[in-house]
């Protein structure tokens, strides 16, 4: 991980209006591309003190709006609760991710992590500024004059920043401010619960890009085509004329479907319903899941496409047909949809200088301008990005075909583009939409010497990769390795010596997309139900048997352990029995370390999930307990779709199309979590995704404690019962 | 077709299709965002209104069969004490994470503590088993509730 530095974040501040706004430049190896020197505000103070942060990131759940507006609350020294938030427009140049280069993006759970330094310190620039000029207009030393809570005093004189914001602006920016002393914090890693997004969404007032409605607008619904590949050779649309509403339809320019056009979301679904479509399926996808399957199955049987660690795999074979102990597994892992609650929409609207502007939950509003630059053909500077709630997305909101926005652009490029136009789609058109989380099967053989030392390890992945034939392949895709198909294998916190990672990259059925956590959402369970059988055959508490398997004079293998004892022990590990069983799991992710200890019982024999107890290490807690609500989150996301989760074909057509078929985790699944965070002064991590990868092998381990059963496919309603 | 609604207190014409769901003229024609489109087959619950005090899934409700039913939607929540004591609940609990489903959660919740104002855990799962929230913050609900009928014990 590349560290952060303050030094060159503060270029030079801009006043505008009574507003102060302060604007930074990232430079150096983060953000080598933003070359151009753009003033870009992160903060705001009006004239009535209110200070409002810009947010750079999308709010979709995870907390981004929170956790960067208390990084400027704390080094203005007010309350959490004091200040407001705005979502940062679209301006790759300087609201990049610090992580991503130069793309404005949010994902891989790098909001914090790439935010705590550019945050703070345009939160620390601000205080300086603010002083500096209190202590012109008084002709006193800076020095002596303190802000808080939005008054700076001193010297018997105190006055609101509010009147000092013109002053303010006329100043020097300090180049290196002076962060707070962690030992002064009072909001960073304060335990209150103090969503910024709270009370709106309690409210009904929150914003989300599927509440916009612009005068004049046309709703759009798509059909599309049914089946990877396929592509429309006519439609007739003489039924949904027939529907009060309807407006027109269009043929997609890239054939995957055909654009209805209606005045409302409810005629657009029903002229759409209407429509009939032929369709030229020659060269789509025709394959079912068992099909599919098969092909993986056969990729796995040969040479694999890449030795990715690069080992002497005829070596380590040799050591594990050789040891005391030898285990062999075969793991599968089918397709998921991340079906956030708010179905995918955006709208797009024409502005007065041939530019447009998008109401997008905009996961990466740099693809919003590539994409409307490309197909309106006009310059990405014309885009604008009117960021809104997103009603959750795990990743689907961006992905490396830009699908919805490209739909949409196209869309309103069919028009006549003097009026807006919303794309709407159902949960059909979700769930059965492709982007999934990729199918993947795993095959490990482990062998152990006779004290339960794993001597070898050879793994053999066989999976579509993500990023290759997307804009992220070069990022991405090393030696023809996608490390998202493996990531969490061979990069985890155990020592393992003698491994063999190899992949073979499949054939795709379906598009497929990032989702929470990646391929940490697969590997994970193959590297924590292995160490688990292996702990189980070389009769070694699973605990020990993992902690025997962490170096603790490393920093991975420490953080590890450190997350693994402390879950055991809150979790009574040590006092299993009396209907009681309980499964653990550890795994590291965006430089995360989560332990889960997942406690179930067998009524009726049928598996509860009665508790889970999880265990974290995210570097400095900035808001404790929005990490504790995204853990909680993140473990009914992992086990709620490896219980029942899976997406099939037939044919090459999704089988399944709504909640009743895709069947996601409801209330009474989980019974109670419990979420302990370990303290610490390093650089924050991820928090968004990792507490989903342990979940599913914590629950499987708990279900092979209770009943010898080891499920290693998934989903696990094929083969368990679940208490309902 | 011409409609005469009583929503949150107030009396409004639409003009809507027959079988036109009520979702749709809450959102699309009265404006009022807060009810959400989640899955349009009942599957969910973030559609949920209430008409005439009692949870209905709005996107299986259709607009000519309101007739004389008081609709409530999230935006008047508010005005009733027990909406008003489980939005605070849900403000004190941080419950919201995307937000998204959290009007229908609120809105069941409401119907819940009306119909059983001291719920146990397993109550409330029953009672809240059709509203989804894909961040997962059933826990957190779980807890709002009985924060909330705390709140109305007083």
């Amino acid at each position: 991980m590349t560290t952060l530095s303050r030094r060159g974040f503060l270029q030079t501040a801009v006043a505008s209006g009574a507003v102060l706004t302060l604007g930074f430049t990232p430079r150096g190896a983060l953000a080598q591309a933003a070359q151009t020197q753009q003033l870009t505000p992160f903060l705001k103070v009006a004239g009535d003190g209110t200070v409002t942060a810009i947010v750079k990131h999308l709010e979709g759940g995870q907390g981004a709006a929170t956790g960067l507006s208390t990084l400027i609350a704390e080094e203005l020294n007010m309350q959490l609760t004091d200040i407001r938030f705005e979502m940062a427009p679209a301006n790759a140049a300087v609201y990049n991710n610090l992580l991503f280069g130069p793309v404005q993006a949010t994902g891989g759970s790098t909001a914090m992590a790439n935010s705590f330094m550019q945050y703070r310190t345009a939160g620390a620039a601000a205080r300086e500024m603010l002083i500096a000029a209190a202590a012109q207009q008084w002709s006193v030393a800076p020095e002596s004059l303190a802000l808080k809570e939005g008054i700076i005093s001193g010297d018997g004189k105190s006055v609101s920043i509010g009147e000092l914001v013109g002053d303010a602006a006329k100043m020097d920016v300090p180049a290196e401010p002076t962060l707070k002393d962690p030992s002064e914090w009072t909001q960073i890693g304060n335990p209150q619960r103090a969503r910024r997004d709270s009370s709106d969404k309690i409210n009904g007032q929150a914003m989300f890009s599927m509440d916009v409605h612009l005068d004049g607008m046309l709703v759009v619904a798509i059909k599309r085509t049914p089946r990877m590949g396929g592509v429309v050779i006519s439609f007739d649309d003489s039924a949904a004329k027939d529907i009060n509403g309807f407006d027109h339809a269009a043929t997609l320019p890239n054939g995957a479907g055909v654009a209805v056009y209606a005045r409302n979301t409810w005629a657009a679904f029903q002229a759409r319903d209407a429509l009939s479509v032929e369709w030229d399926f020659s060269k789509a996808e025709a394959r079912g899941s068992d099909e599919i399957l098969a092909d993986l199955r056969m990729q796995l049987d040969g040479e694999p496409d890449y030795n990715v660690n690069n080992a002497d795999q005829a070596a380590v074979a040799a050591t594990i047909d050789g040891a005391a102990t030898t285990l062999s597994q075969e793991f599968y892992f089918p397709l998921l949809a991340h079906s956030p609650m708010e179905p995918i929409n955006a709208t797009i609207e024409p502005l007065e200088n041939g530019g447009v502007r998008y109401h997008d939950g905009a996961q990466g509003p740099t693809a919003n301008q590539m994409v409307a630059a490309q197909i309106l053909e006009i310059s990405p500077e014309q885009v604008e990005v009117k960021s809104l709630y997103a009603g959750g997305f795990f990743g689907r909101r961006l992905n490396g075909g830009s699908d919805y926005l490209v739909e949409l652009t196209m869309a309103y490029a069919l028009t006549d583009r003097t009026r807006p136009v919303k794309l709407v789609w159902s949960r059909e058109d979700d769930v059965t939409g492709g982007w999934y989380r990729p199918m993947a099967l795993h095959r490990v053989r482990v062998g152990l010497d006779d004290a339960g030392k794993i001597i070898g390890w050879e793994h053999h992945v066989a999976t579509p990769s993500i990023f290759k034939g997307s804009p992220f392949e070069e990022a991405m895709v090393r030696d023809g390795v996608d490390s998202s198909s493996i990531e969490g294998i061979a990069d985890g916190p155990y020592t393992i010596p003698g491994m063999a990672l190899m992949l073979s990259d499949a054939k795709k059925a379906t598009t497929v997309n990032w989702w929470r956590s990646v391929g940490h959402s697969h590997t994970a369970y193959v590297m924590e139900v292995m160490m688990d059988l292996a702990a189980e055959a070389s009769g070694i508490d699973p605990v020990e048997f993992r902690l025997n398997h962490l170096d603790q004079n490393s920093d991975d293998g420490s953080r590890a352990a450190q997350v693994l004892k402390l879950a055991a022990e809150k979790a009574g590990w040590a006092q299993q029995g009396d209907g009681r069983s309980l499964g653990v799991a550890v795994h590291k992710s965006f430089n995360t370390y989560i332990a889960e200890v997942c406690e179930i019982s067998t009524p009726d024999d049928t598996i509860r999930i009665d508790k889970v107890t999880a265990a974290v290490d995210c570097g400095i807690a900035v808001n404790p307990d929005v990490i504790k609500a995204q853990v909680e989150g993140a473990i009914g996301w992992g086990m709620g779709h490896a219980m029942r989760g899976e997406i099939t074909l037939d044919k090459g057509e999704i089988v399944q199309s709504n909640f009743p078929d895709y069947e996601p985790l409801r209330i009474a699944d989980i019974g109670a979590i419990d979420v302990h965070i370990v303290p610490s002064a390093l650089p924050p991590s991820g928090i968004g995704e990792p507490g989903t990868p342990p979940a599913a092998p914590a629950l499987a381990n708990a279900i092979a404690r209770a009943t010898g059963q080891r499920i290693t496919e998934l989903p696990m309603i094929s083969s368990t019962d679940f208490y309902l | 077709m011409d409609y005469t609604v009583k929503i949150n207190g107030a009396t409004r014409q639409v003009a809507a299709e027959p079988g036109t769901p009520l979702l749709w003229v809450i959102r699309d024609e009265l404006r009022l965002t807060g009810t959400k489109f989640g899955c349009g087959v009942a599957s969910c619950g973030a559609c949920t209104v209430h008409l005439d005090g009692e949870p209905v899934r709005s996107c299986q409700t259709y607009i000519e069969d309101i007739e004389d039913a008081e609709i409530t939607t999230i935006e008047a929540a508010a005005d009733d004490p027990v909406g008003a004591a489980v939005q605070q609940a849900w403000g004190e609990l941080d419950v919201v994470q995307c937000g998204y489903c959290q009007s229908g959660q609120i809105m069941s919740a409401i119907g819940l503590l009306r119909e059983t104002p001291k719920p146990d855990s397993t109550q409330i799962n029953d009672y809240m088993s059709g509203n989804v929230c894909r961040c997962a913050t059933y826990q957190r609900i779980r807890a709002a509730v009985q924060r909330a009928s705390e709140i109305l014990e007083g």
